[in-house]
């Protein structure tokens, strides 16, 4: 048995493709390429496919991670020549590698996620600024979501506007169980509507 | 979504605001998009419910690869918005487009419905005013796609002629290429819509509706179907292929979850059972079946092409297709040890139905399916299902110990001639089933008895046969609630209401049209859905329309009655379907006819196609 890891991009045509879906794009991936997945134990074998951080529904990425376990070994090499011709419109193989067996999974590893967010429209620069001054300076940001007070504050780990002809603003946000920030959000604290921007993602933080 | 059409755009702001965007942006594996500008002919399929429905729908896959693989044509889709996407969409000024270049319907230069059920109808208006295509066929103008419609619910055109320019009746596969070549040659010679399709009309199984006034009688019956233009043919007999094509293997693969996932393959098509009640058996016929080798090398490529996890083979009567053993065993042997799950639906109740499913199922589960229809002899007799309780309760035994701990059962109600003891009788042999479950293995065993209400089709033995009124079909339900309870037991059953509905459309005439105006215009769209359908707003619009739903659901039809479909032929003789429905009422059974010809007519009717065929790939035995 051999442990994969994949590193690719997911781009506009899989943006609506949630989570769970996206198990089942990577399942019938694998199932095209001939390559034979290990399965999980018990009634219900499941395919060993997992992904490090569900990306929200909407967004586009850069860098998304995904393990595979594979019951037979072969070369990186030959993998990749059988992945390549079977992949799904919007996914791009970044980079792969072979991890240890024993390794942690990836979805315990995660602890930040970093994304980019693009305007449709002109960015009025001196207020996103400020916005982001005040956010900056206050104690906690008390919001509400699904019903839930949470504070934003603290899944902020770094946030920055980048001026210039086409300005954007990058953040990392926390991303463990539990406390997992939404660029969203942060976009409504900003005063900005997310379904006027474009947001990918480009990167995601493992522990050590 | 990479198209940077307006279309697009406007729909970037809408998508991330309605429930499951991903119906609205196209993009599957296999997905064809072909660059506009370089074929001639443009045509655009709706399958007029949502997405999650239509995307594995069989005859728009078929026909979607047909169509594309020709160089001068190609084959989009769409589906209807749910109803949160059709309003962002009418409040952004958005109309109906294709998912893969993200076109207008309007810009197509034809507009293919499937219609496989009737109460899809009203969703067939909506889609159209959403594409901002007029409603009716005579309101159209020579830019406007040719609105033409497909599927069993066409074998009676009349309720919906005035909304379709062309209705193709039968197997699309051969016919859609003659379509596709009048309306080029048509375009080419710069002729007008109304030419168009009357050239349309000469195509064999093609009916345009404009062609013909309805007659009617002055107690409403239908009297004649009077041509309004020379050369209009009198009658339109269904399309078939001789032998069955090659199947798709290029089947869309979608990017969300939709309500089959899976390789679909018809095994063969037809059926020679003769259920009385069954509309498909007739206007499939005659039975071609598909070789071993040719099913398992279109498996095989499909496979390759899908990464599919589940296979359907599809049939109307799975255990009498010819080589059914030697086929699961091939596909055991060629498939098993990949983790698929493949299903072999309409199996015959015996015992040897178990062993081919136990061959098929590496790890049980869900449950096995079966359709008795009905329980007592007589009704056996009338709808000509030939099946022994006792072989029913033997095989049920063979299931429940042999590891399936569900068992679902269909029956249906309201068939000709039956009585509340008939019903009883369904009570009874549920209970004795679910009491073989308990012997064999404890409280563990299920029984799912999923009850239909019989209406009566078109071409069919029983197209003379009455609706059950809705207090006979309440107090049969009632009896079968009141008793189908209890542990391991359920039962489900179809609203009486919508049955209603169903039935009136069913063997409705052109009056009809106006109803299912109103009733769009009163509100009426998803009528397939148990939460969208509003019955209140179809009673208002056959009111409002001065027609009573009675005329066409439950008045006792005369055996000499003409009929608004007799002008749509399936090949199958009026004289064998009425001297069928006399034997019902005698409760003669009619064998099956592989073990011998009944004169049905298909023979003799497509003589001239059966000669093409090889010898045994049609399931009709020489006449005698």
């Amino acid at each position: 048995m051999q442990r994969i890891r994949i590193v690719y991009a997911k781009g506009r045509e899989l943006m609506f493709t949630g989570n769970l879906d996206m198990q089942k794009v990577w399942e019938r991936t694998f199932r095209r390429a001939g390559l034979e997945l290990a399965y999980s134990q018990g009634f219900h074998p499941q395919p060993r496919i997992h992904q490090a951080c569900p990306l929200p529904v909407g967004f586009t990425s850069q860098f998304e991670l995904l393990d595979f376990w594979l019951n037979t070994n072969g070369t990186l090499q030959e993998i990749e020549a059988k992945l390549q011709p079977a992949l799904q419109p919007g996914i791009t193989i970044l980079h792969m590698r072979e991890v240890p067996l024993s390794e942690n999974s990836l979805q315990t590893q995660v602890v930040a996620a970093k994304y980019v967010v693009f305007f449709d429209f002109k960015v009025n620069k001196q207020q996103v600024e400020n916005r982001l001054n005040r956010l900056r300076s206050s104690e906690a940001c008390i919001r509400t979501r699904r019903g839930k007070e949470y504070d934003l504050l603290p899944l902020i780990k770094s946030i920055s506007f980048i001026n210039g002809p086409h300005p954007y603003l990058e953040m990392i946000l926390s991303a463990t169980a539990g406390a997992t920030g939404r660029p969203e959000e942060v976009l409504d604290e900003l005063g900005i509507d997310y379904t006027d921007t474009s947001i990918v993602r480009t990167d995601l933080v493992l522990s050590e | 979504m990479n198209e940077n059409t307006e279309i697009a755009r406007k729909l970037k702001k809408i998508l991330p605001a309605v429930q499951k965007p991903g119906r609205y942006v196209g993009g599957e594996l296999n997905q064809v998009k072909k660059d506009w500008e370089s074929v001639a002919t443009h045509i655009a399929l709706v399958f007029p419910d949502i997405y999650d429905i239509g995307l594995p729908n069989l005859g728009i896959m078929i026909l979607y690869e047909q169509i594309n693989q020709r160089q001068d044509a190609l084959c989009e889709r769409t589906y209807v918005p749910w109803l949160d996407m059709e309003t962002a969409m009418r409040r952004a000024g958005i109309p109906l487009y294709s998912l893969e270049s993200f076109k207008p319907l309007a810009e197509f230069d034809i507009v293919g419905f499937t219609l496989p059920y009737e109460t899809l109808y009203t969703n067939v208006l909506n889609a159209l005013d959403l594409a901002n295509i007029p409603l009716h066929s005579a309101q159209r103008a020579d830019a406007h796609p040719i609105i033409l419609a497909g599927g069993h619910a066409t074998f009676n055109p009349e309720p919906m002629a005035p909304f379709f320019d062309v209705f193709v009746i039968g197997e699309g596969e051969e016919v859609i290429h003659e379509v596709i070549d009048c309306v080029q040659k048509s375009k080419a010679s710069g002729a007008t819509r109304a030419e168009t399709i009357q050239s349309l009309s000469r195509i064999a199984g093609i009916y345009v509706p404009a062609l013909y006034e309805p007659q009617y009688h002055a107690d409403g019956t239908f009297k004649e179907l009077k041509p309004v233009f020379e050369n209009a043919p009198l009658s339109i007999r269904k399309r078939i292929c001789s032998s069955l094509p090659l199947p798709p293997t290029r089947f869309l693969v979608p990017s969300i979850d939709v309500v089959h996932n899976r390789v679909a393959l018809e095994i063969m098509r037809g059926c020679t059972r003769g259920c009385r009640f069954c509309h498909a058996g007739i206007v499939t016929r005659p039975v071609r079946e598909r070789s071993v080798p040719d099913i398992l090398n279109a498996l095989d490529t499909a496979l390759k092409h899908t990464g599919y996890e589940e296979i359907a083979l599809l049939s109307l009567s799975s255990s009498d297709y010819t080589h059914i053993q030697q086929l699961v065993e091939a596909i055991v042997d060629r498939f098993s040890g990949r983790n698929l799950t493949i299903s072999l639906p309409s199996l015959r109740i015996e015992s040897f139905s178990v062993d081919l499913m136990e061959k098929l199922k590496g790890v049980r589960q869900g449950g096995f399916t079966l359709a008795p229809e009905a329980a007592s002899d007589k009704m056996r007799n009338i709808i000509n299902k030939l099946i022994q309780m006792e072989k029913l309760l033997s095989t049920a035994r063979e299931i429940y110990s042999r590891g399936w701990q569900s068992i679902k059962l269909y029956f249906m109600i309201g068939q000709p001639g039956e009585t509340i003891e008939d019903v009883q009788a369904i009570a009874d042999i549920c209970k004795q089933v679910i009491a073989e479950g308990r012997k064999a293995i404890g409280k563990r065993a299920n029984l799912h008895a999923g009850v239909s209400t019989f209406v009566p089709k078109p071409h069919t033995p029983f197209q003379w046969a009455s609706l059950d009124s809705l207090p006979v079909v309440l107090e049969k339900q009632n009896l079968l609630k009141d008793q189908l309870r209890g542990p391991g037991m359920k039962m489900t059953w179809s609203n009486p209401r919508e049955t209603i509905l169903e039935a009136a459309l069913s063997r409705g005439d052109r009056n009809l049209a106006k109803v299912i105006e109103a009733a769009w215009r009163g509100g009426a769209k998803f009528d397939a859905w148990q939460d969208q359908f509003n019955y209140n707003v179809w009673m208002d619009a056959f009111d409002a329309q001065l027609i009573d739903p009675e005329f066409y659901t439950s008045r006792p039809r005369d055996l000499e009655e003409v009929f608004p479909w007799d002008h749509i032929h399936t090949g199958v003789s009026k004289r064998y379907l009425k001297n069928e429905f006399l034997k019902s009422k005698e409760g003669q059974l009619t064998s099956d006819c592989r073990e011998g010809c009944h004169g049905c007519g298909i023979l003799t009717e497509f003589s001239d196609l059966r000669q093409k065929a090889p010898a045994d790939r049609w399931l009709c035995p020489e006449r005698t």
